[in-house]
Formats: structure tokens, C-alpha cells, sequence
């Protein structure tokens, strides 16, 4: 009890990695059942984030170089271009079926 | 308790119950403006961990950038003024056993995972600097690639969601 107080009130590499874990769990969630696209491309982005939070976190408690920072930056440059592309298709899928259920959506061609 | 780790304990609250709100929220508006939340509680979680360069970053690209392209998505694929902004779920029993033991194997292995932390270390003052130097030396060729994919995105998207006109 009291080693659990102590760890809790010093927040740590363990506690980051924690949130990271939650959040990819939440990211995994929305991709497997959201029925709907754009909130499948949403969890996507939650487990980018929860990867930087990550990368970040072993930068800054591991000897203190700022590799895990630059990989970070890729990956938030990755994820735009992401975004932008899997919109792009989204709204182009919805010209052509008139629905981004990704359940209804069951063929690639007209 | 210091302060800090109060911070800390509001900004990852902020962070993981956003992140719920975003992935149980019926209403998808609902589900994109959380997102943007829990964007800035995780910039919020890199400025405490002595990373400014990379939480002004997030705020730029993710709450400025992704987050108004979603809400365009969004905006542009629901009909907005129908009430079909509803989205629903699916087979989520077996998502919730698949999930449950992504977590329970991500947890276990950070747990029994002996980190060897450094402690006594000082952060830097700044880490813009030194990141741009790490970008033009050590990761040039990534940044160089990074540039291109950027270009070709921007083109493809636009290529993508251009309205086809029919001969």
C-alpha cells in the first residue's frame, strides 16, 4: 500500500507508458468496430499518438538523446499526409456509394 | 504531491478520458471534437516530458490540421441536417476479447520488462535546436524522403478527391 501510494506520486517512465497502452487499446476499439470511416480513421490517429507517447516517453528517461523526439516528428508528418490521403478517398467513396459504412462498402469498382 | 505530478494526473485524465469519449461516443461530432481534446492532453503529457519542440508540433499539426480535415469529413459525408450523424457498432464482443488481450499483453510486457531508467539526468533547456540539427545530420535522409511523401500526398489527395467529370 505504501510502495503504491510512493509509485503513484511520482510519475515515471511506467505511468506514460500506461497512458499509451490505454489509448492504443481505445484506437484498436474504434478501428475494429466503428462502422463508420472517418471514426475508424480516428482510432487510427489515437494509435499514432499513443506510439509518440511512447517514443517520447523512452527519450526522456532513457540517457536523454532526442531520437525518440525526431522519430516522433516523422511520425506526426506520417500521419498528416495519412489524414489527407484517407479523407480524400472517404469523401470519393461517398460520391460513389452515397454511404462510408465500411460494411456496405463491398466493391472496388462502380 | 507537487505540482508537477498533479499536472501530470490532469493532462493524462484529460488525454485518456477524451480518448474514450472518441472511441464511445454514438454521435461522430461528438467523437471529433473530443479527439481534438485528447489531442492536446497528449501535447500537454510531451511538455511535461521536456519536449517542447514536439508539443507546439502537436498542437500545430494535429489540432490545427488533422482535426479541421476530420471535421471537413465529417461535415462533407453526413448529412448533417438528417439526423443520420449516428454511427453505429459492430461485433463488439469479439472486439472487446481482442482488445482485452491486446492490453493485457502490452501491459504485462511493460511490467515485467526490467527499463533501465537513468535518473539524475538533466533535460535540456530547449529541444528545438538540437532537433534540427539531429534532422540535418543523422536524419537527413528521412527528412529528405519525409519532404517527398509530403509532396505526393498533397498531390495524390487532390488528384483523389477531385470531382470526376464524365465524358
Amino acid at each position: 500500500m505504501e510502495n503504491l501510494m510512493q509509485w503513484l506520486q511520482e510519475p515515471g517512465l511506467m505511468h506514460y507508458l500506461l497512458i499509451s497502452a490505454v489509448l492504443f487499446s481505445f484506437g484498436v476499439f474504434a478501428v475494429v468496430t466503428r462502422r463508420n470511416a472517418i471514426q475508424v480513421l480516428m482510432g487510427i490517429e489515437l494509435i499514432l499518438n499513443s506510439a509518440n507517447i511512447n517514443f517520447v516517453a523512452f527519450s526522456r528517461y532513457s540517457w536523454g538523446a532526442l531520437d525518440g523526439q525526431v522519430i516522433a516528428v516523422f511520425v506526426i508528418i506520417l500521419a498528416a499526409a495519412e489524414a489527407a490521403i484517407a479523407l480524400a478517398i472517404v469523401l470519393n467513396i461517398y460520391q460513389n456509394f452515397n454511404t462510408i459504412n465500411v460494411d456496405e462498402i463491398n466493391q472496388l469498382r462502380d | 504531491m507537487d505540482l508537477t505530478t498533479v499536472v501530470f494526473y490532469v493532462f493524462a485524465l484529460i488525454t485518456v478520458g477524451s480518448a474514450a469519449v472518441v472511441v464511445f461516443s454514438k454521435n461522430i461530432v461528438y467523437s471529433a471534437f473530443a479527439l481534438l481534446f485528447a489531442f492536446f492532453g497528449v501535447a500537454g503529457l510531451y511538455a511535461l516530458m521536456m519536449a517542447d519542440f514536439l508539443a507546439v508540433t502537436q498542437l500545430l499539426i494535429y489540432v490545427g490540421g488533422i482535426l479541421v480535415l476530420v471535421l471537413f469529413g465529417v461535415m462533407l459525408t453526413s448529412n448533417v441536417l438528417d439526423v443520420q450523424i449516428r454511427s453505429g457498432t459492430m461485433h463488439i464482443i469479439p472486439a472487446l476479447f481482442i482488445v482485452g488481450a491486446l492490453a493485457a499483453i502490452l501491459l504485462l510486457t511493460f511490467w515485467s520488462t526490467d527499463w533501465t531508467t537513468v535518473s539524475g539526468f538533466v533535460p535540456m533547456e530547449q529541444t528545438g535546436p538540437e532537433i534540427g540539427e539531429l534532422f540535418l545530420t543523422r536524419y537527413l535522409l528521412p527528412f529528405e524522403i519525409a519532404s517527398v511523401i509530403l509532396l505526393v500526398a498533397l498531390i495524390g489527395a487532390a488528384m483523389i478527391a477531385r470531382r470526376e467529370r464524365k465524358a
